[in-house]
């Protein structure tokens, strides 16, 4: 990833932008987020397959944001959640800039978000073979079976929040979770407790969710998170033609319509 | 101090876990689930994992569990009547094949339980766990014991510390406490006279990385320096690192009501949180993740030896392996002891 390197070190050094975010060699040859301020920082950057991460959850963050003008290495999925962020009004085109990383390792900027948005649209959100056969196999369940393996699978869950702290979508100041007047989901990580904090997780990423396996990736548990929110965009898919995150234009699952077939809302 | 050493055969373990079952203990071993090896209640022997290194989750559980009942209340027309903590709810239990770091992060729970309120439920729980430790035959990068006070045959906090003399060989069982002591007594057929002199040859080599007593002095220096910042800067500000940790034991009161009646509930906290400081005001004293991730560092290195003489990490390694960014705090510790005042 020499091109990476180049040109994180350019950008810094004509302070186009105030920090790169990128990866560095981790532990245990782990790779991790990594933020280069000055042009030296940029020899630290790496990019190869192990880099999954997605760093999107880093430009909300206001640390980060303090620093000026991001630019960030993005994969496929992390571009889908800058455009998914900057449909919420998260990010300003003006003050980020996308290095892309194709399926291919191949480095490729966008002048600004509409063009990385032409990009992204090229490809489809497609569920993996093996994730599908889980899928599938959850749906030929009875309800009494489905219930009974997200209650095994939802029980070990203590709520340390990583899934909620990994997902780009979830950069709410303040979650449902952590208000108390009123409790809207209970605080103790007992069964009903993480039951309605991982329904409603995964019911709030409805529609904006890009499979990035973010969330799963996170748990400390190995809990099959991702398992929600891929059936939800297989859903989107059986139900509303797919799901494409866009710049502008109607989010899936939250816009309304007055010609709306379905009056439930009227 | 070591009351007594033994010999057990490594086929006898099986035995002795069978002993244990029938004397109606409930047993919390490391089991397998997802790809993570966690204490759970088990019954069966064959269920056990044996080739972790260490499990996901430390077995602070079985003394402070993640959710505990403190009262029942009902409101009623003659005002409210409370339940309080029953101690007869609390079952006689064995935690099984826990590392040294470990039990040791158990004792460091009982000096803040017991710091100046003592807690009862805790007291209660822990009175009730006999610990049959594992020495580590094994290491990796994440582990610093040795670093912490501890070791991969360190006594402190179990009440029999078994290690393996060799890969596939018989176990030396160090006898440590009374509760140790009964164990041999109700399965003394299984244990044999000891004739080993020295285990430390069959132990993991976990080199010393940091002097915590310099690390100590030098957080006294450094609560302003830009240190915070730059390590915490991939923090996500999730609560992995505590949850998983043996020694940190912050928590949140919470009341589940149901109409006029419900019950008081403690509850894991974490102090990466942004919760955590949050006052009714609005004012967060740590409003930035750098703060929190300075407290979580002060608290167990700094705060804790000077209130309660003992350290809040075991070096057992957890929360650098759970961390989704990579937060490595064997790196960190090392080098905050090199950052700038």
């Amino acid at each position: 990833m020499d091109d990476l390197r180049k040109r994180a070190r350019e950008l810094l050094e004509i302070r186009a932008v105030n920090v790169v975010i990128g990866y560095e060699q981790g532990t245990s040859g782990r790779k991790r987020a990594f933020f280069a301020e000055k042009p030296e920082d940029a020899e630290k950057l790496v990019f190869d397959s192990t880099c999954i991460q997605n760093l999107a959850s880093y430009v909300t963050k206001r640390e980060i944001r303090d620093k000026g003008k991001i630019a960030i290495t993005a994969t496929l999925p992390v571009m889908r959640s800058i455009i998914q962020l900057a449909s919420e009004h998260q990010v300003d085109d003006n003050n980020l800039l996308v290095l892309g990383i194709t399926s291919e390792s191949r480095l490729i900027e966008f002048s600004n978000l509409a063009e990385m948005e032409t990009f992204v649209h090229q490809y489809q959100i497609e569920i993996d073979a093996r994730h599908r056969e889980k899928l599938e196999k959850l749906e030929k369940m009875t309800p009494a079976e489905r219930w009974k393996f997200w209650i095994d699978e939802l029980t070990p869950c203590f709520k340390c929040y990583a899934c909620r702290a990994a997902c780009p979508m979830c950069y709410c100041q303040r979650c449902t979770v952590d208000f108390n007047q009123p409790q809207w989901i209970p605080v103790p990580s007992h069964q009903l407790g993480n039951l309605e904090w991982h329904i409603m997780r995964a019911v709030h990423l409805a529609g904006r969710c890009v499979d990035c396996d973010a969330c799963y990736n996170a748990c400390p548990l190995g809990i099959p998170l991702n398992l929600l929110t891929k059936k939800m965009v297989e859903d989107a898919k059986s139900h509303f033609g797919g799901y494409q995150p866009v710049l502008n234009g109607e989010h899936l699952m939250s816009t309304y319509k007055p010609d709306d077939k379905d009056n439930f809302i009227e | 101090m070591i009351i007594d050493k033994w010999l057990i055969s490594k086929d006898s373990l099986e035995k002795l876990f069978n002993v244990l079952k029938k004397d109606s203990k409930k047993i919390y071993a490391p089991v397998g689930r997802n790809g993570k090896i966690s204490f759970r209640e088990t019954d069966r022997f064959g269920e056990i994992d044996t080739g972790y290194i260490q499990t996901a989750q430390s077995s602070k559980e079985v003394v402070f569990p993640r959710t505990e009942k403190i009262l029942d209340y009902n409101k009623n027309k003659d005002g409210v009547s409370v339940k309080g903590f029953d101690p007869g709810s609390i079952p006689e239990v064995v935690l099984w094949g826990v590392r040294p770091c470990d039990a040791m992060g158990i004792w460091k729970l009982s000096a803040i339980f017991n710091w100046d309120f003592k807690d009862e439920i805790f007291n209660t729980r822990l009175s009730r766990v006999t610990v049959v430790g594992f020495s580590c035959a094994r290491a990796d990068e994440y582990c610093f014991c040795t670093s912490a006070g501890g070791g991969p045959g360190n006594t402190e906090g179990s009440d029999i510390l078994l290690t393996q003399l060799g890969e596939n060989g018989d176990y030396l069982a160090e006898i440590l406490t009374e509760k140790g002591s009964a164990i041999v007594t109700i399965a003394s057929e299984l244990f044999r006279e000891n004739t080993v002199l020295n285990k430390e040859q069959f132990l993991a080599d976990v080199p010393v990385r940091f002097d915590r007593e310099e690390l100590r002095v030098k957080l006294e220096k450094i609560f302003e320096s830009g240190c915070w910042t730059k390590q915490s800067l991939r923090c996500l500000g999730c609560g992995a690192c505590a949850y998983v940790c043996p020694t940190c034991a912050c928590f949140d009161i919470q009341d589940e009501a149901h109409g006029g009646s419900g019950m008081r509930v403690r509850c894991w906290d974490s102090c990466g949180f942004s919760l955590f400081t949050l006052h009714t005001s609005g004012h967060n004293p740590r409003e930035v993740q750098s703060q929190r991730w300075r407290q979580r560092i002060m608290h167990k290195f700094s705060y804790m030896p000077d209130r309660l003489s003992v350290y809040g990490c075991t070096g057992c390694g957890r929360c650098s392996r759970a961390c989704p960014a990579d937060m490595n705090m064997l790196e960190h510790l090392i080098s905050i002891q090199e950052a700038e005042a």
